[in-house]
């Protein structure tokens, strides 16, 4: 399977006949491609990975792009770099439906679904000024993932909106 | 006790609470040898100002026949050279049986316990927990209602920082009692703390005014509202003014409805409940000795742990 196969033929119904009409971002040869985001939430993926205005990787970011299982869709390729698990639990947490696939000489060697983590660990930041993590004390955060947030595991503190604004990377 | 570290009511389930409240019921009755814990060291390591939680672990390590090692004022330990508390509580950790640590940071008792191997207690992390207080409000409760089940508890004023409020309503939950919150809406439950309670499908309304509820409570637990929480004096005058009981106040009262206070007060609850047959603050505050010295001997005694 090659790396157009795996982004325009996705498996929830788009026809890789109409997405060759419809390419929109180059093939990449080595590295992920980050697909099935929900319409939108591309930036909150690229904020996750540490990715803005002042990188020097090689990034393809597709929004609102046609999909059957999401109505519409982003997808997110970054050349010459594999996420770590850490960095795809966290995904989760803004694109519970995506799916991870590593590229190695333009072929799909691996291919996963995003699975939301019952905890992540050093990720995010708590918002709250007086948790003992803002404190400079040997203690990575710790949160807790809920069904509609994530909630530090020392002061209790839940965050529910605008999550990406609470990443610490 | 199935727990070596106490940091929150929440992880304390019914059956440890009533194992503390029946063995401090038992020193009450009966007090233990003093030696029983004679060659305990009890290390109590407050970076926040204390009177009554200080004191009263402090008398309950010495009436089991151990000691106290004080730490002393934040302001001459090496927390003032930039000592981080994980590095402290390691140190200290050397030097006693036990650790009772008050910190002004949420969270700081959860952190602090995963450095240490000896039983920590958690005596107030900022604004959130204070399960030690707790033990003792459920003793008072049920030493003068004389059983926790089906209790109907009011619980007013600073509902948002109030650490003992928060430990309180988690345990409350676990006995499926009927709570009444009364504060101004910018003091009520943080969003965190309401969340937990309607996981753990706690019965629980919330009001601005304590007529509403006044004539059904077997319990009124009265907290402070701090001045400090407040950017206009007037309006902490006003609103603190609001949720201020006296004697007529509780005129709508049951009989037996028993007024408690973590203390200390200010002006929110007026001396002249104080002759009522309602207050119950002054033996709240001494059942601190019996309960802390039952959780002691819990936890430093070898077969129960």
């Amino acid at each position: 399977m090659n790396e157009r196969d795996e982004s325009e033929d996705t498996g929830d119904g788009e026809s890789s006949e109409e997405s060759a009409h419809e390419l929109r971002i180059s093939k990449i040869r080595n590295g992920t491609v980050i697909d099935h985001i929900a319409g939108g939430h591309a930036p909150d993926v690229l904020a996750i990975l540490g990715i803005d205005s002042a990188t020097d990787e090689v990034v393809s970011v597709g929004m609102n792009v046609p999909s059957d299982r999401l109505g519409y869709k982003d997808v997110v390729k970054i050349e010459g770099r594999e996420l770590s698990q850490d960095e795809v639990e966290v995904i989760s947490l803004v694109a519970p439906a995506a799916s991870i696939n590593i590229i190695r000489e333009y072929d799909v060697i691996e291919k996963n679904r995003v699975e939301r983590p019952s905890t992540v660990e050093g990720v995010l930041s708590c918002p709250n000024r007086n948790c003992i993590t803002t404190a400079d004390e040997p203690v990575a955060t710790r949160f807790e993932v809920l069904d509609d947030g994530v909630r530090c595991l020392y002061c209790g503190t839940i965050i529910r909106r605008r999550l990406t604004d609470h990443i610490d990377v | 006790m199935t727990h070596d570290h106490v940091i929150s009511a929440k992880s304390l389930s019914r059956a440890d609470i009533e194992t503390v409240l029946d063995r401090a019921a038992e020193i009450d009755r009966s007090p233990p040898d003093r030696d029983r814990h004679a060659d305990d060291l009890l290390a109590l390591c407050f970076f926040e100002p204390s009177t009554r939680t200080h004191m009263s672990f402090e008398t309950a390590i010495k009436r089991l026949g151990g000691d106290a090692l004080d730490m002393g004022p934040v302001e001459s330990s090496s927390a003032t050279k930039g000592e981080s508390l994980a590095d402290t509580v390691r140190v200290v950790e050397g030097y006693a049986d036990a650790l009772v640590l008050r910190h002004p940071s949420e969270g700081a008792a959860q952190m602090a316990s995963e450095f240490v191997d000896i039983p920590l207690i958690n005596a107030g992390d900022g604004a959130g927990q204070h399960p030690t207080q707790t033990l003792l409000d459920l003793y008072t409760m049920r030493e003068a209602a004389g059983d926790l089940a089906d209790l109907t508890v009011g619980i007013m004023g600073d509902l948002k920082y109030g650490r003992t409020v928060h430990s309180l309503a988690y345990a409350l939950t676990k006995f499926d009692a009927r709570q009444h919150f009364v504060s101004p809406e910018s003091l009520s439950l943080p969003r965190s703390v309401r969340y937990d309670l309607h996981e753990s499908g706690a019965r629980l309304k919330e009001h601005t005014d304590l007529d509403a509820v006044i004539e059904e409570l077997d319990v009124l637990y009265v907290t402070r509202i701090q001045r400090e929480r407040f950017p206009d004096e007037n309006e902490y005058r006003q609103i603190a003014g609001e949720y201020r009981i006296d004697a007529a106040t509780l005129e709508d009262a049951r009989e037996e409805c028993v007024v408690m206070h973590p203390l200390p007060r200010v002006d929110e609850i007026a001396p002249d409940v104080d002759a009522t047959q309602h207050a119950h603050y002054f033996e709240q505050a001494h059942n601190a000795v019996p309960v802390r010295m039952a959780l002691l001997d819990l936890l430093l005694s070898e077969d129960d742990r």
